[in-house]
């Protein structure tokens, strides 16, 4: 063991960067695919369609980015700041479209809105109309899946920027008050800027998850960036070029994370109070209070609401056909899967943040960086990231035991849940990650140095300190793991072993093969498992709400 | 110490328990690229024949394909079963499968449907004729394919992305029959005729067809079927407003796919997989295809059920099958060429 504190740092930070590598590894083999030649495709895909990937996935961005930001940001401060009628219900109800995987919301919509769908069937009923006669606008667009996934991703930017709201210092709220600022001018002012980085924060889940998506866009023919890795992919039979795609995008998100970063620079939020004191709220009457539940209830009514009847319509319609034990079995599954994940990356996304906190260094931050990256990579590109290095140790490991012992240990890894939960974790780590930095940056080291004044040990701030104040970033990472796990489809489809079937599996088998109403059982489950989760997360929020919060800018 | 001292004796033994499993009990493993709910009841049959019990993974055949790959001779899996003949191309050209002797597939299976070297077999045929809109369309101004680029279908056509595999494979057939130069051109002619950007799966085209959005509607007809047989009452309305039209059938005949598999070149139990192969091949497994997923025997001779019936006999293109494997990722590039999204 090593006895002086500077190895013991040495070895605690090295420990991390190798955990951080390891889980790393996916988004590593993709990109070392860099090096691999890919002879002409390169210059076909720029000359034909790599234009157009490119401005469509940007364009998606553009469009998810504001409708987010408008929707999740004004809702966020709607339910904390403001009382109106139903503020309690829309607080946890604005949550629930989370639980709606893109594709299905995709799929459902398009089934009402479509050109042969009941909305317009029923208005060239009514008017006597027929193609050509009406304008109707097309779901099936950039602009339509952008809405699609606004719809599903704005609670990213809800959740993050309301439990920043909530945290805020009711004296600064209150000082800006007293210097005379309204309502807007206070939220325009001062609340946004301070809660930047967990809007910012919020955003850039929604966005990474935007350009990891491949259901919406390749139903509604939008062609973008994680389209045209596939197209690559299986239809030219390059994985070489279609991980240099998917490499590019990775550097592309990147980018962004550092000039955000970088826009930031060193200013460091901080709450230096911990007075506890009930929020002063808006009190919105008449039309604006009517305006804010309208609002707020079109919100959930989207989201959530009319297409969870639909899918509970079509449930209804085939439930003798589908509702048996095998059914139960997937919820089993989905539900373990999505615990065990859960769990996992809660544990390795705060060793990681702990060791970046406790020993700070240039190798480590740049190792837990892109082991975070693995969010903005589409979901089977991941699995092809944790199918290439498992086979690899499993068939070395057989080679080995059948050169030394003449026996075969076949594969251990590959194809087992374990490839399965590895796979979950690199592609959500960055969501526990997120969310415990943003709780960890809540603790200002002169707590720390207050705790080790007591003459406490690491272990002990960590009990005594932490715990108390990060118990609600702790359950939020948690489950929104979970409930991303339950949504989760490419990887659990590649990596899955024999016999074995997830809800996520069920449902998107049958929607791809355009069977929409034998699908919605299995939606509906993956709803219905992610609603509990979801009313946690605000429940937990709403509780652990801290106050007072300066800037220190040094 | 005791802990680490015992270790790998519990490893030792868990191989050992894994490995005594896996010889005794009669089983297969297949990776289907076929899904759960299409092939499911067919296994429950073979397992109820024979006693030999079936391990499915179900995905797409690429990822299907890559897993195999990877897991190289260590792989559990002992048939690869796809959707379409590109892929089992693919996964032969990869080394991924071996070369089956039986006299039950050869006898099964036509010549032209079952690879050469009898690593890969056909087990459904999936054609992919015209759909017209009965009521607007008289079937003597359809011919062919290559007409479909003819400007008398401006804004008359529905087909789904390039992405789709059964559009690719489609394409390649026609680069197989006429070149890659007036394909080409053929394939810009056809872009220029789509009513609306493509997007959505063959049934969208013909709901879109059937709600007058377009006149014809290029789709394989097992989604009509599909459609026709469904409880969905607004579905089976718009299929019936739609007519089969077998195109090319004065020349090469009618572009179809195959449905198929292969034993893997690693396969663990590689009896077990060929005894699965030759049952996916009688008569009744063939007939069940038929009536229950809409798609066409690989024989002619087998029943196949009312729907299938009323569309008539047809006359399929006889391109060899692997030249539309081979041929997909020149296709695509085509259709990227002619602005085929």
């Amino acid at each position: 063991m090593p006895d002086s504190p500077r190895q013991q740092q040495t070895l605690i930070s090295t420990g991390a960067v190798l955990l951080a590598l390891l889980l790393a590894l996916p988004v590593i083999v993709v990109v070392s695919y860099v090096f691999v030649p890919t002879g002409e495709i390169w210059s076909h895909l720029a000359a034909t369609v790599l234009p157009d990937y490119i401005i469509n996935s940007l364009l998606l961005m553009l469009g998810v980015a504001i409708g987010t930001l408008l929707i999740g940001v004004s809702t966020g401060w709607l339910t904390s700041m403001c009382q109106f009628p139903g503020r309690g219900l829309f607080e946890w109800a604005l949550l629930l479209p989370m639980a709606m995987p893109a594709y299905i919301i995709a799929y459902t919509y398009t089934g009402m809105l479509d050109f042969s769908g009941p909305v317009q069937t029923t208005l060239r009923e009514l008017t006597g109309w027929g193609f050509g006669d009406y304008y109707f606008p097309d779901l099936r667009s950039i602009e339509g899946a952008a809405i699609m996934l606004t719809l599903v991703l704005y609670p990213y930017v809800y959740l993050l920027s309301r439990a920043a709201f909530l945290n805020q210092s009711i004296c600064v709220l209150d000082a800006s008050r007293t210097l005379g600022n309204g309502p807007w001018s206070t939220f325009l002012f001062v609340a946004l800027p301070l809660a930047r980085p967990a809007i910012i924060a919020g955003l850039s889940l929604a966005l990474m998850e935007t350009l990891a998506d491949f259901g919406t866009v390749q139903y509604f023919g939008v062609s973008t960036f994680t389209t045209g890795i596939f197209r690559t992919w299986f239809g030219m039979g390059s994985a070489a070029a279609a991980a240099q795609l998917a490499a590019g995008l990775m550097g592309f998100v990147m980018i962004l994370i550092l000039v955000e970063r970088y826009s930031r620079r060193r200013a460091r939020y901080h709450h230096t109070s911990r007075r506890h004191q009930d929020i002063h709220r808006y009190s919105l009457r008449g039309m604006r209070a009517v305006a804010a539940s309208g609002f707020c209830f079109g919100i959930v009514a989207l989201g959530f609401l009319l297409p969870a009847t639909q899918l509970l319509s079509w449930t209804v319609s085939v439930a003798d056909q589908v509702l048996d034990a095998r059914f139960m079995g997937l919820v089993t599954n989905s539900l373990e899967l999505a615990s065990y994940a859960a769990v996992l990356a809660l544990l390795l996304a705060l060793l990681l943040a702990y060791s970046q906190r406790l020993f700070p260094g240039k190798v480590l931050q740049g190792a837990v960086r892109l082991a975070g990256m693995g969010y903005a990579v589409p979901g089977p590109v991941i699995a092809v990231g944790v199918m290439i290095p498992f086979s690899f140790i499993d068939n070395s490991i057989d080679s080995w035991a059948r050169s030394n012992f003449d026996i075969s240990t076949g594969l251990m890894l590959s194809g087992t849940v374990v490839a399965v939960v590895f796979a979950y974790l690199t592609r959500f780590l960055g969501v526990s990650l997120q969310t415990v930095d943003s709780g960890l940056s809540k603790i200002t080291p002169s707590m720390d140095e207050a705790g080790r004044s007591f003459g406490y040990g690491p272990l002990q701030i960590l009990r005594q300190v932490h715990v108390p104040m990060l118990k609600g970033s702790l359950l939020t990472a948690l489950l929104l793991v979970f409930v991303d796990v339950l949504k989760e489809l490419p990887a659990t489809l590649i990596l899955r072993p024999f016999n074995f079937n997830t809800l996520a599996v069920r449902a998107y088998e049958l929607a791809s093969d355009e069977r929409l109403a034998e699908a919605a059982p299995a939606a509906l489950a993956i709803v219905a498992a992610g609603i509990l989760p979801v009313i946690l997360i605000s429940w937990t929020i709403t509780r652990t709400r801290r106050v007072a919060v300066t800037r220190d800018t040094p | 110490m005791q802990i680490s001292r015992r270790f790998p004796h519990c490893i030792l033994g868990l191989l050992l328990a894994c490995s005594t499993a896996v010889a005794s009990a009669a089983e297969v493993n297949l990776y289907s690229a076929r899904i759960e709910a299409l092939i499911k009841p067919l296994l429950d049959t073979f397992t109820e024949q024979t006693g030999i019990e079936v391990n499915l993974v179900t995905g797409d055949a690429d990822g299907l394909i890559q897993r195999l790959k990877s897991e190289g001779r260590n792989s559990p899996a002992d048939i690869l079963l796809t959707t379409d003949v590109g892929r089992l191309y693919r996964a032969k050209e990869a080394n991924l499968t071996q070369s089956v002797e039986s006299t039950t597939l050869e006898k099964n299976i036509p010549v032209m449907y079952r690879d050469d070297s009898n690593h890969w077999f056909g087990l459904s045929l999936r054609a992919r004729p015209i759909l017209y809109v009965k009521d607007k369309v008289d079937p003597a101004e359809l011919s062919n394919y290559e007409d479909l680029s003819d400007p008398k279908w401006k804004g008359k056509i529905c087909i789904r992305s390039s992405n789709n595999v059964y559009n690719q494979s489609m394409v390649a057939s026609l680069i197989a029959a006429n070149g890659l130069e007036a394909t080409e051109e053929w394939a810009k002619g056809l872009v220029a005729n789509f009513a609306m950007p493509p997007r959505g799966g063959d049934r969208d085209q013909i709901k879109a067809a059937a709600a007058g959005q377009c006149d014809l509607a290029i789709a394989n007809t097992y989604y009509l079927a599909g459609m026709l047989t469904s409880d969905d009452e607004e579905q089976r309305a718009a299929a019936e407003k739609m007519a089969v039209f077998w195109p090319n059938q004065d020349g090469r005949g009618a572009h179809v796919n195959i449905s198929g598999a292969a034993v893997t070149a690693s396969a663990p139990n590689r009896d077990n997989a060929i005894a699965l192969l030759e049952f996916l091949s009688t008569d009744a497994a063939q007939s069940w295809y038929a009536r229950e997923n809409g798609e066409y025997p690989i024989r002619d001779d087998i029943e196949i059920g009312p729907v299938l019936s009323s569309w008539g006999t047809f006359k399929a293109d006889p391109v060899e099958l692997y030249k539309l494997g081979a041929g997909n990722g020149e296709a695509l590039r085509l259709m990227d060429r002619a602005g085929w999204r």
